[in-house]
């Protein structure tokens, strides 16, 4: 039983860092129905810069908690300052393209972000400083989580709801409803759909930023491909849970990270992968649509 | 026809006296190994080595009052190439030969050398079975074969650490699965342990907390990882934060300067196999001189292995007192002679005794070698 809680607390750990990622990838997607391939490199950017600036931060003195706050302001502006860029000199001139063409536009970006950290920065992996305070706890709690834990799984919850709400509630949520609806039609009763798009960018990257940051700090160490293997199986974890839906993006990540944590405990570390995209096929067989996904008629 | 039988008798007898008479004057090593090619730098040293190493010994006066004569043949790293060149070293008709140096290539010609009874070394064939299968007794080697890292990994645990239960894990890679599976092997032929868990991850996963608890489960005394440092430090990392005593024994991967940058404190009483530290040898340091003040650039790969295989060779013949087949390996096999990959001698099977491999511990961020 005690080893069944371990694997379930450590599933939900990795269920909620593949969540964390996987919000942004859906948000994206469900306003403008693209693939953003290069927000594993946005991810990957956020923990970078969160890197250096908490390096200076550590050289002036700073300690404790304002480092991980400053760094992680720092993180996301920088990453939402990229997210905007990336749409505007990617993604834009495509808008009225077929969709395979922003699709091929977005997977050059993550390849030419991958690159240019490599070339600018190091090939390298990068000890990143653990910036999330690490409470000891007691026995036996301690061995089965921690503090980074701990916080990863509430930021993942709190960042589902306050997206939820912005959806749902506000008036750029309903700006940005519309315009995953109809494009044109949004346009034609006034709502600037280019600065929609960009802000939902802004917010997406702003989110893989702060999973940047957050993971890098539980791993412990940082590299220019991080980036991409974070974002298959945030991908993966998005198209599970319906990609579009933001709970269904949790419930996804939760999932994938139950199924390889259970798989690698109680079977194989060896098979860990291919339970989690058999049971990827599986889903896609019975609900093409993903967990929480609405299946949407094709307008003709 | 009685002109004939005089001809060719005549013919047959200054044949055999120019034959007896090279045998007579020289001692003939063979050295063969990619000299063209892609795979040509892993060859050039070493023949660079054995130039440098004759002619210093021709200087001195030769071996056994004879001048050593070289026989250098290019086999392309190519198996079926290996076998011309082995023919044509044995029907020059060479003493020993340094060579070859790809393990592929060193175990199509073995054969031939071994029924032409010419004693062979490699500076470099790492293949495990050309020692270990025993088909090949006239075969010598100056470099660990590829299981030596584990041979010493399981042999540490077992002997100086004392462990029941070892857990391996690897990472799936042909370096990684291929170092933890010649673990397993020597952890199952032994009685004193116990291989608990035997397990690939995957690697530049985010998170092994998963296997990390079943290593827990299991109770392993110690975890043996085959693989590279970037996922070495983080499950050591995920270990010394799930609170876990488990000893860390590693490869030659992981013993890298970013694993101890990476991993920080939790790198700490890590133990990793790596090439012992030869730069405390002086002739090491000479050969590597001798090489610059004549080529004016770094040696390049196996030159010190191919540097103490010829030393080892004409030594052996210089003791022997001949180039007898027997004399020469019995010579080899049973005394000592300095290198520069130390004082060496070889063992039944052919393997160098006391080349290759040290355990380092991480002490305080840096590796120690454990003497």
């Amino acid at each position: 039983m005690d080893y069944f809680i371990e694997l379930f607390l450590g599933g939900l750990t990795r269920g909620s860092i593949y969540a964390l990622i996987a919000l942004g990838y859906t948000m994206v997607y469900g306003i403008i129905q693209l693939i953003n391939f290069a927000h594993g490199e946005i991810y990957m950017i956020g923990a970078f810069v969160a890197l250096i600036v908490a390096g200076v931060c550590t050289i002036y003195g700073f300690t404790g908690v304002s480092v991980l706050i400053i760094a992680a302001v720092a993180a996301v502006i920088y990453a939402s300052a990229y997210g905007y860029t990336l749409e505007k000199i990617a993604y834009r001139p495509l808008r009225g393209a077929p969709r395979l063409s922003p699709l091929i536009s977005a997977i050059g970006m993550s390849i030419f972000l991958q690159n240019y950290v490599l070339l600018a920065q190091t090939p390298d992996f990068l000890p990143f400083p653990s910036l999330i305070p690490d409470f000891e706890f007691m026995e036996p709690v301690a061995h089965i989580i921690g503090s980074p834990e701990l916080v990863i799984l509430i930021t993942t919850f709190v960042t589902m709801i306050l997206l939820t709400l912005l959806i749902k509630k506000t008036k750029v949520g309903k700006a940005m409803r519309a315009t995953q609806q109809d494009m044109n039609m949004a346009r034609l009763v006034g709502v600037n759909v280019d600065r929609v798009i960009s802000l939902t960018f802004v917010i997406g990257s702003a989110l893989a930023a702060i999973g940047g940051v957050l993971v890098a700090s539980y791993i412990g160490q940082v590299n220019f491909y991080i980036g991409f293997l974070a974002g298959v199986k945030a991908f993966t974890a998005a198209v599970l849970g319906g990609i579009g839906s933001i709970p269904g993006a949790v419930l996804g990540g939760l999932v994938l990270g139950w199924t390889e944590s259970f798989a690698a405990g109680y079977i194989s570390s060896d098979y860990e992968d291919v339970f989690a995209f058999g049971l990827l096929v599986l889903i896609l067989i019975l609900r093409p649509a993903g967990l929480l996904g609405k299946s949407r008629k094709q307008k003709v | 026809m009685r002109k004939i039988t005089i001809l060719l008798s005549t013919a047959a007898l200054v044949l055999s006296l120019v034959g007896s008479g090279f045998a007579a004057d020289t001692i003939k090593l063979g050295v063969a190994g990619p000299h063209s090619g892609d795979l040509a730098p892993y060859g050039i040293p070493a023949m660079k080595a054995a130039q440098l190493v004759v002619k210093k010994i021709n200087a001195a006066g030769g071996v056994l009052g004879k001048q050593v004569e070289l026989l250098i043949q290019d086999d392309q790293c190519k198996p079926e190439i290996a076998t011309n060149t082995a023919t044509k070293l044995v029907t020059e008709g060479v003493n020993v030969v340094l060579g070859h140096i790809c393990s592929g290539a060193t175990k199509a010609a073995l054969g031939i050398y071994n029924d032409a009874k010419i004693p062979v070394m490699s500076p470099s064939a790492t293949n495990p079975p050309l020692t270990q299968s025993g088909n090949y007794p006239n075969f010598f080697r100056t470099i660990a074969s590829d299981d030596m890292q584990a041979r010493m990994a399981v042999d540490f645990a077992i002997n100086t650490l004392g462990v029941k239960k070892v857990a391996v894990l690897h990472d799936k890679g042909d370096y990684g699965k291929g170092f933890a599976e010649f673990a397993k092997k020597y952890l199952e032929e032994s009685d004193k342990v116990e291989m608990v868990l035997f397990e690939g991850i995957t690697p530049g996963a985010m998170d092994y907390s998963s296997i990390v608890q079943k290593v827990r489960r299991e109770k392993a005394d110690a975890l043996i990882f085959g693989g590279y440092h970037p996922e070495a430090s983080k499950l050591i990392a995920q270990m010394k934060r799930k609170r876990l005593k488990t000893v860390f024994i590693s490869d030659d991967g992981v013993k890298d300067d970013s694993f101890i940058k990476v991993a920080g404190a939790a790198a700490n009483g890590a133990y990793v196999t790596g090439p012992r530290d030869l730069s405390s040898i002086p002739l090491n340091a000479a050969a590597t001189s001798e090489f610059k003040a004549e080529y004016g650039a770094e040696p390049g790969a196996f030159f010190q292995e191919a540097y103490s295989a010829t030393m080892a060779l004409l030594n052996a013949i210089e003791k022997a007192g001949s180039t007898d087949y027997d004399a020469v390996t019995k010579v080899l096999r049973s005394q000592y002679v300095e290198t520069p990959v130390g004082k060496i001698k070889f063992d039944s099977k052919g393997d160098a005794e006391g080349v290759g491999f040290s355990i380092y511990k991480v002490e305080n961020g840096v590796f120690n070698e454990l003497k």
